[in-house]
């Protein structure tokens, strides 16, 4: 509509008296500017969609039966020492106002103190940071080193699996393929983490830790031994979709007419695999990775919780079990951030790489 | 004579009766392997589950040798467990409570799911947008991390375990459903029935509803996969409910330990829940496929939900055409 010449023409005419409004500009602005607009839309939803999230996360955590401060103390203490705590830490006020301190503190990074048993309620002014950011920091890191792996080896493994077997469809790999996929891909990732531990580091073969302890300070990465076998089980689950994905958005590309001229012209099979079906094949192929990232997300805290992976699923883990209420909220949001603006990226990438799909009829 | 004629329509649109279209889709998943092999695991862990505690394996709570004594001796024949009781007896028992947990989930999640997703599409506009974004919020954190939060808050009482792994699953049951009602929605004869001036609700449960067959089984089946997951999971994670005998979840965490000594305890329950995922995402794939089938014969709505069979847990479009 903005785009319309008739619209423009008249805007042109009367210039000295007036500028199009400053909001009229920005629609047209954006209604040519098809992923920007994309963009701040699903920005604006994402930020609504997290102070949800976060409402929910703080009120559920919040109604905890025993509150932080018997928590903190344990339940023999007086009820003197538990009120005091309890002022001190702003239990005494409206849950109202409470939230509003605590999610301004959100929004600098500030999720408070953990409650866990080096909790501070006493000792003030202990050198080492008991904040709750930043005793996560080093999770954040191990988690995403363990996500980032299993997605990359996942893709690339998937990616070529299925233009292969997509290639000599019906062929043997194309049918052992499918039929492993089908059942990979079934498997809760617990289960694939046993029985990964029992092949590999207990029962029959013994060549990786069964358990990733790692002790503070030291990057997982000087120990990549210890990376195997979460990396191992969790690329199992994952890998299939990627094959799936790929060998079907293949075949649908090999399937087409383009392809078929392209052949008919006499290019390459590499050529017409690699240059004129792989880029149409491509949308679906970075849902599927998109997809795969929000899983091993979620994947991560069985998974960290069988090898005992120093990661932020097992920090989730423990702070539950120990009714951590603010370091279960901080996990819970960082992972609702990273979903949210993973889902942007992902779509945002679809819609550059299918032109077609930016101007919708 | 107008209103025969609407009927009328309305009857031959509708097609066969409920429970036939239902045995037809059955039979014709059981027609490829995947959905013979799929139903034959999934019976064969039911089985196992249900007729376990009445067949064999007496006191699963018994200690009768030493924790994680070979296979053989005085705890049977898959040896012992973390205390010494007999890894048989309790795998015989510790299946049919997570089933059901399951189970229930299951029925929550697609009959919230379905609701929603079918109000969203049939009313439209503010309603629509409404629902839709309440399942965007519900899918902005991982399945597991919800749940394990709500369970945090309350503890881990059945009923809880139900409704969370139910409402978790709600969302895609609505999401693929939403998009099957908005095709079923647009067609002629639930226009007329609309025109005719029969209320909302009536239209959606006799007229919208019975045509989401396929879809609702292929979600149901999907969902109980996925269900059954969670559930095994949270009791891995020790954060499920406890049954008074055994639990498989259960058993693989305190097992683990000793998974050097005497692997059974950890293996036997693990390879049950591989067989049962497994085996029902398989009968749910054989069921896609056969409404994708079927919907090449004259039914459109039916080819919408070969999608979530994808496995994904997303609505995904399945670009591998069956045989």
């Amino acid at each position: 509509m903005a785009a319309d010449p008739l619209q423009v023409a008249p805007v042109d005419a009367v210039r000295h008296t007036a500028t199009p409004s400053l909001r009229r500009r920005f629609s047209q602005a954006l209604a040519t500017r098809p992923i920007l607009s994309m963009v701040l839309s699903r920005l604006a939803l994402g930020a609504v969609t997290i102070i949800l999230i976060a409402i929910i996360v703080y009120v559920a955590t919040t109604v905890l039966p025993g509150d932080a401060a018997t928590a903190i103390l344990g339940h023999s203490a007086t009820p003197e020492r538990v009120a005091k705590l309890r002022a001190e830490l702003g239990l005494d006020k409206p849950l109202l106002t409470r939230f509003w301190h605590w999610a301004t503190n959100a929004l600098s990074l500030n999720f408070g103190n953990s409650l866990g048993e080096a909790a501070p309620a006493t000792s003030v002014g202990t050198v080492a940071s008991n904040s709750v950011t930043s005793l996560a920091s080093e999770r954040i890191e191990n988690s995403a080193v363990l996500v980032l792996v299993s997605a990359v080896i996942s893709t690339v493994l998937g990616l070529l699996m299925g233009v292969y077997a997509a290639y000599r469809r019906d062929g043997f790999f194309d049918t052992v393929g499918s039929v492993f996929s089908l059942v990979a891909s079934a498997l809760p990732e617990f289960v694939v983490a046993i029985f990964c531990v029992l092949l590999f580091s207990t029962s029959v073969f013994h060549w990786f830790p069964a358990i990733s302890v790692l002790e503070p300070g030291v990057s997982i990465l000087s120990q990549p031994e210890k990376l195997v076998l979460p990396v191992l089980a969790l690329v199992i689950v994952v890998t299939p979709y990627m094959f799936r994905m790929t060998r079907g958005a293949m075949i649908e590309a090999l399937d087409s007419d383009y392809v078929e001229f392209a052949r008919l012209k006499g290019a390459s099979t590499a050529r017409v695999a690699l240059r004129h079906a792989l880029p149409n094949a491509l949308a679906p192929i970075i849902q599927v990775v998109g997809l795969n990232l929000l899983f091993l997300a979620g994947g991560i805290v069985l998974v960290e919780t069988i090898f005992t992976y120093p990661g932020l699923g097992l920090m989730l883990v423990s702070a539950i079990n120990g009714r951590n209420v603010t370091e279960i909220q901080y996990i819970v949001i960082l992972l609702a951030v990273f979903y949210v603006l993973l889902n942007i990226v992902s779509d945002v990438c679809v819609l550059i790489v299918t032109p077609r799909r930016r101007y919708p009829r | 004579m107008e209103a025969a004629s609407i009927s009328g329509a309305d009857a031959q649109l509708k097609g066969p009766a409920l429970g036939g279209r239902l045995g037809r889709i059955v039979a014709q998943a059981l027609r490829t392997w995947r959905g013979k092999v799929g139903l034959g695991l999934t019976l064969f862990v039911v089985a196992v589950a249900f007729l376990g505690p009445v067949l064999g394996g007496t006191g699963p709570l018994d200690l009768k040798g030493a924790p994680f004594e070979a296979p053989g001796h005085a705890t049977g024949a898959l040896g012992g467990d973390a205390l010494g009781r007999s890894v048989l007896a309790r795998v015989l028992h510790g299946g049919w409570h997570l089933m059901l947990i399951a189970l229930a989930a299951t029925v929550l999640a697609v009959v919230v799911g379905t609701a929603a997703g079918v109000v969203a599409a049939y009313r439209g506009g503010r309603v629509d947008s409404l629902i839709m974004r309440s399942v965007d919020v519900l899918l902005g954190v991982p399945q597991l991390v919800f749940v394990l939060m709500m369970l945090s808050v309350i503890g881990a009482k059945t009923w809880l375990v139900i409704v969370s792994v139910g409402l978790t699953q709600a969302p895609q049951v609505a999401r693929v459903l939403r998009a099957a009602a908005q095709d079923v929605s647009e067609r002629d004869y639930v226009k007329a029935v609309a025109a005719w001036g029969v209320p909302p609700r009536t239209v959606i449960r006799r007229h919208v509803v019975p045509s989401l067959l396929s879809p609702l089984m292929v979600e149901s089946a999907l969902r109980l996969s996925f269900s059954i997951i969670l559930v095994a999971g949270l009791a891995f994670l020790g954060l499920g409910v406890h049954p008074p005998g055994a639990d498989w979840g259960v058993m693989i965490n305190e097992n683990r330990v000793g998974i050097a000594a005497n692997s059974w305890g950890v293996l036997a329950p693990s390879i049950l829940l591989a067989a049962l995922a497994v085996g029902t995402n398989m009968f749910s794939d054989a069921i896609a496929r056969a409404g994708l089938s079927s919907a090449r014969t004259g039914d459109p709505s039916l080819e919408l939900f070969a999608v979530s069979a994808t496995g994904a847990g997303e609505v995904v479009p399945l670009q591998e055409v069956p045989e």
